[in-house]
């Protein structure tokens, strides 16, 4: 077992744990933390890969952007109620089906596909500066959905702005 | 452990002396930048500051750090325990993490990130959930009202923040903190000089980023007793107290890589020789050095009480023994990375200054100020700002214009913007004349 193994099975564990904790939580301030756990322990399995900008950018955007503002929501909403509420209790069974189904699947997927999934062999020598490539493919080779997407998130963007003050 | 876990383990041991080294030395620092703040506050206000714990109250810091260590550490009855346990230690391991991409010199840096002023970023915006968990563990009303003023802020400024050092990216080409500082060095000039404005909406947006007054709104003493750390006492609230002061460490050394030159010397474009074996101006460090110490004897002089005496010339010794140091490094190449920390201290130590100074001089911002101020000028200043820049850029090297007519171009039509902009916000806004004109209509 080498050191690479023991980083990466580190995070793997941590972020499978955690995101078990947070399932479980009854409070919604814990679950939060929970899932941030479970975010930054995936951004430590990019930056094992070298992909070191997905790695800032997955801690930037998720955990330095949006949990702060779930976070922020979750505060200034009041939750007592339903945490005193036992919740999901009658469709228990319901839920304990659907995922012996799902895992069923995936499963299958896994044993009907081994072997078809072939990745090549990665390469020893250090990757090139990733910000720059994925700069490049983003604004060179994939500019027009890029500038799409961008748009359409501008008009989302906008639209809430609108509906949520009738005055600005 | 075999031979080839330890081959692997290598190339992190130099890292790991840095990381100590900094983890042992930043609380120190932080204490006496406190103290700092207070004498340059007592200044200010002619006042002496402290004075009675060792010479000029130079040990006030390791005394407020033993009383803190010994008080009595409260959690309220009906606080959430783990969340109120832990929000203090994120906040103060986010703050120092963020050193490990901070280059004190050409050779003392933890790591070189291809990545470096993202990580930065990242990690030190990992430090609200500090303040924002604190605040709500509490379970008061007091704290939970400044975590979420806090969480306001630092989203707001964030943004105006991150624009602003994306024009410092653009001259630099690069994220690596240590090619930033190198590309100035090339130019030849400080990127502060080439993009002024985004150095005053990255200082701004820092000051507000670390809830440092006038922006202070999250601890208001006047609205909010402390804040988020109302129900922090002891231990606990001296490392709030710390990453506080690691904060804004840390946005001093971000303003000094990309704006100050990082660790370059003033006028670092200049080699003069004059026959000596290295160059001239290189021996300042050392001479400052020699002037602190001359001015500590001078002071040790006047102590009455023996005890003071005798510590005001063990800093008569630490200063000599750091201007012998600094000496050295001109000489020895291995000790040229002291010489850049040296610089680069020194250059966080004038930023911190300004954020003393302007703690002292501004009054505190009203909480709809604070977000006018963010998204209504800075945020569209630093958006028409980083647009000038870019075309600066281009019209300098594609089309060969001479640097100096790009930069008075951009930075120029910037100033135009920005005084239509404040003239602009100066006007009351359709709601706001819709609610004096009821106002007064109700009179």
């Amino acid at each position: 077992m080498t050191f690479d193994t023991i980083i990466f099975y580190f995070f793997a564990a941590l972020a499978v744990v955690s995101a078990i904790i947070m399932v479980t939580r009854r409070s919604a301030v814990h679950s939060a933390v929970f899932l941030i756990t479970t975010l930054l322990a995936t951004a430590g399995i990019f930056l094992q890969l070298e992909a070191e900008f997905l790695f800032v950018v997955q801690i930037i955007l998720y955990v330095g952007g949006i949990m702060v503002l779930f976070l922020f929501v979750i505060m200034l909403v009041n939750l007592d109620v339903a945490v005193r509420q036992i919740q999901f209790s009658r469709q228990s069974w319901v839920g304990a089906i659907l995922a012996i189904a799902l895992g069923a699947q995936i499963l299958m997927a896994f044993r009907l596909g081994s072997g078809a999934f072939n990745l090549p062999a990665a390469s020893t020598r250090a990757m090139q500066p990733n910000a720059e490539q994925i700069g490049a493919a983003l604004f060179q080779r994939y500019m027009l959905p890029f500038e799409i997407a961008s748009i359409l998130l501008l008009v989302a963007m906008i639209g809430a702005v609108v509906m949520a003050k009738r005055k600005i | 452990m075999n031979s080839r876990m330890l081959e692997e383990i290598q190339p992190f041991i130099l890292p790991v002396i840095y990381a100590v080294v900094i983890v042992a030395v930043l609380p120190l620092l932080a204490g006496y930048i406190v103290l700092l703040e207070r004498k340059v506050m007592a200044h200010m206000q002619a006042r002496m500051g402290p004075m009675r714990v060792g010479p000029h109250g130079l040990l006030q810091p390791i005394a407020d750090a033993v009383k803190l260590l010994l008080k009595e550490d409260i959690i309220p009855d009906k606080a959430d325990k783990l969340l109120f346990w832990l929000a203090p230690l994120g906040s103060v391991t986010m703050a120092l993490l963020a050193y490990a991409a901070l280059p004190l010199g050409p050779t003392f840096q933890i790591a070189d990130l291809d990545v470096g002023l993202l990580f930065i970023l990242a990690v030190s915006s990992l430090g609200i959930y500090g303040i924002v968990l604190g605040g709500w563990a509490s379970n008061s009303h007091y704290s939970l009202l400044g975590a979420l003023r806090s969480a306001a802020q630092l989203v707001s400024y964030e943004t105006a923040a991150g624009l602003a050092l994306v024009s410092g990216l653009l001259l630099g080409g690069s994220l690596s903190m240590k090619a930033l500082v190198e590309a100035q060095d090339q130019i030849g000039v400080w990127f502060i000089f080439l993009v002024p404005i985004s150095f005053f909406i990255y200082m701004v947006a820092s000051i507000a980023e670390t809830n440092r007054a006038p922006f202070d709104l999250p601890e208001a003493e006047s609205e909010l007793v402390a804040g988020y750390m109302t129900e922090y006492s002891g231990f606990r609230w001296s490392l709030y107290f710390l990453a506080e002061y690691a904060n804004m460490i840390v946005v001093s050394g971000i303003a000094t890589t990309l704006f100050l030159g990082g660790w370059l010397r003033p006028l670092a474009s200049v080699h003069q020789h004059l026959g000596l074996p290295f160059e001239a101006l290189d021996i300042l460090p050392a001479l400052i050095f020699l002037g602190l110490a001359a001015w500590c004897a001078k002071l040790a002089m006047r102590q009455a009480v023996p005890v003071q005496k005798m510590v005001m010339f063990l800093f008569v010794g630490l200063f000599v023994v750091l201007a012998g140091a600094m000496a050295w490094s001109l000489t020895s190449p291995l000790m040229a990375g002291i010489h850049g920390a040296f610089w680069f201290i020194v250059k966080v130590l004038v930023y911190l200054y300004g954020f003393l100074w302007f703690r002292f001089t501004f009054p505190r911002y009203r909480f709809d100020q604070l977000m006018k101020l963010g998204w209504q000028f800075l945020i569209p200043l630093a958006l028409v700002n980083l647009l000038m820049v870019a075309i600066g850029l281009l019209l300098h090297q594609h089309f060969g214009w001479w640097l100096l007519w790009t930069v008075i171009l951009s930075n120029g039509l910037t100033l135009l913007f920005a005084a239509w902009l404040g003239s602009e916000n100066a006007k009351p806004s359709s709601t706001e004349a819709e609610a004096l004109a009821a106002a007064s209509g109700g009179k």
